[in-house]
């Protein structure tokens, strides 16, 4: 009896547990149809979200690391190794300054209601900047993401300057212009392009829509005509042209060049501001435009000199990333290619060539890439642009129209112009007043004697390596 | 006591090393120096900009030795290094007043 108990429990409570469907079975408690396709689409819209999230907040890191370490190792490896450390925290520092300012107001002045050429107040502090969408910017994700995406652009765009003063532009002074840069040129320049009610805005109806899908304008020719502006106004090196001055580590620059590629991806396609096609597309047309470009400045190189460098590639290829960054929501990948080519050729020259003609010292070449680049690739961008990638331009039948000169709107190079000569023009004058009020107060320029010791030492008390001293 | 200093191709240290060792030479110093004779750099070109590199990398060695071996070394040195073009080095000799051992303060060729 006893070895039997226990099995016995146990098929008990199985038949126990087995009742329930030996009773009726009734339908009660479904949900009727319309609220289950409510719940479905809910769910969809839902999924859409968190796909265009995940990949803008991806996006917004990417950015990040093309400033920190991308261009900091890109410059840093370009400067006598006396002033690596000094070229590396210009970048770090913005990392950290843009990002307090664009909290503070930044944001509110370049992507808040104003006028066609500021932003207004409202979302001071980031106030109104939550989960909820912004429909006209992204109705797909929160609009903290965008916020936060945006800044990142924001912290690249006056660390591209950088280049042009390297080796001899005092830290304090550094910090005091691109605090007063961003404000007062960066600000402008995004909110006429990408703000709501912006002069330049293609996507929300402006009076001169300017076609620049990741910011050929706003980012490379602001800064590098800025640059350009910095390189004059500060003076050449002490002892340029005639002391050599080669690069301390393409190394380091060749791995930060790495960075600049796989970053960019983050740069142009996440400016689709969604994870849909029109982000796969820029992805292509970007790297498909680094890839000619590269090629293109070698080969130059090839045939100037004997040999292609290392260093001319990878200058190629950012030169090729700079000038499809405002046509990379806009092109095919064929046309992409052919801007890439152009601008690895044309930054060649205008690096190699140009540059010695005028006899201007534009350290890291910041304008002979961004700001050539990025003219170059905006002007290309109203050639090249096609409504198949990108249904920009509709009529007030919300029938599609043409995008670009190929295609058969040969006013958009009006356009493109005029969001061209805009941005040098801000960049000029605005550079050129807070530069004279930074000389008439703190000074810009290091002194002889620092410049000679090094920015490491003499701005920040230390040294890039410390190899050669015994243990 | 004679002080032997040879300037050689930075490519042929290792033959050099080796044959002093095989005559029983036990101590030198060697530099990693810049310089030239007659041997012509080269010259590299950065984003457009050429820079004549006319300080060669070189590599010098230093060894003091007793005046028995001198010769011995010099030849050692003189075949081993030479690769017959210009650039190959050149090797000097001095007298040295003295030579003192640190640890026990020995002196004379028998410090060496």
């Amino acid at each position: 009896m006893g070895k039997r108990l226990i099995p016995s429990f146990i098929l008990v409570f199985f038949l126990f547990l087995l009742t329930p469907s030996l009773l009726p079975q009734t339908a009660a408690g479904a949900p009727d149809p319309n609220t289950r396709l409510a719940r479905l689409e809910q769910q969809a819209a839902d999924a859409k979200s968190s796909a265009d999230n995940a990949w803008m907040l991806a996006s917004s890191a990417l950015v990040l690391m093309m400033t920190g370490p991308g261009l900091a190792l890109f410059y840093g490896g370009l400067v006598r190794k006396k002033n690596v450390l000094g070229t590396m925290m210009q970048s770090f520092a913005l990392m950290a300054v843009v990002t307090v300012l664009w909290g503070l107001f930044s944001f509110s002045l370049s992507f808040g209601s104003g006028n066609s050429f500021i932003g207004g107040l409202q979302h001071l502090f980031l106030r109104g900047v939550g989960a909820a969408p912004d429909a006209d910017y992204a109705a797909t994700i929160p609009l903290q993401t965008f916020m936060v995406y945006q800044l990142m652009f924001a912290i690249i765009t006056p660390a591209l300057i950088a280049g042009a003063f390297a080796e001899r532009m005092k830290f304090s002074a550094m910090m005091a212009f691109t605090v007063l840069w961003s404000i007062l040129i960066y600000d402008p320049m995004a909110h006429m392009v990408w703000g709501k009610g912006g002069l330049l805005n293609a996507a929300l109806g402006g009076r001169f829509p300017t076609l620049d899908f990741a910011g050929g304008t706003v980012v490379h020719i602001t800064s590098g005509v800025s640059a350009l502006v910095c390189a004059l106004y500060l003076g050449k090196r002490l002892g340029y042209p005639k002391q050599a001055m080669p690069p301390h580590s393409v190394v380091l620059s060749f791995i930060g060049a790495c960075l600049l590629w796989v970053g960019w991806f983050g740069f142009n396609a996440g400016s689709a501001l969604n994870a849909g096609s029109l982000a796969t597309s820029a992805f292509v047309a970007t790297h498909f435009a680094a890839a000619a470009a590269a090629i293109g400045w070698a080969a130059a190189e090839w045939l100037r000199n004997g040999k292609p460098s290392t260093l001319g590639a990878i200058s190629g290829a950012v030169a090729g990333l700079v000038a499809i960054t405002p046509a990379s929501g806009f092109v095919t990948p064929m046309p992409a290619l052919l801007i890439g080519l152009i601008a690895g050729l044309f930054c060649y020259w205008m690096v190699a060539r140009v540059k010695a003609i005028f006899g201007y010292d534009d350290s890291l070449d910041a304008f002979g890439v961004h700001g050539a680049g990025g003219t170059l690739g905006a002007l290309l961008t109203g050639v090249f642009a096609t409504s198949a990638v990108n249904p920009i331009f509709k009529d007030a039948a919300g029938k599609t129209l043409p995008s670009g000169l190929l295609e058969g709107n040969a006013h958009q190079m009006m356009n493109q112009v005029v969001g061209v000569a805009i941005s040098w023009a801000l960049a000029i004058v605005g550079s050129l007043a807070i530069l004279k009020v930074i000389d008439m107060t703190i000074g810009l320029r290091v002194s002889e004697a620092e410049e000679t010791q090094g920015l490491d030492l003499s701005q920040h008390g230390e040294e890039g390596y410390y190899w050669e001293t015994p243990a | 006591m004679t002080k032997v200093e040879a300037v050689i191709q930075n490519s042929k240290l290792d033959a050099v090393k080796t044959a002093l060792q095989e005559i029983g030479v036990e101590g030198m110093t060697v530099l990693e120096v810049r310089g030239h004779g007659r041997q012509k750099g080269h010259t590299e070109v950065y984003r457009g900009r050429e820079y004549s590199v006319d300080l060669i990398p070189k590599t010098k060695l230093e060894m003091v030795l007793p005046d028995a071996i001198v010769e011995k070394a010099v030849q050692a040195i003189l075949v081993s290094a030479r690769t017959g073009k210009i650039g190959d080095g050149k090797i000097f000799l001095t007298r040295v007043d003295e030579a003192i051992r640190i640890r026990n303060e020995e002196r004379g060729e028998g410090a060496l």
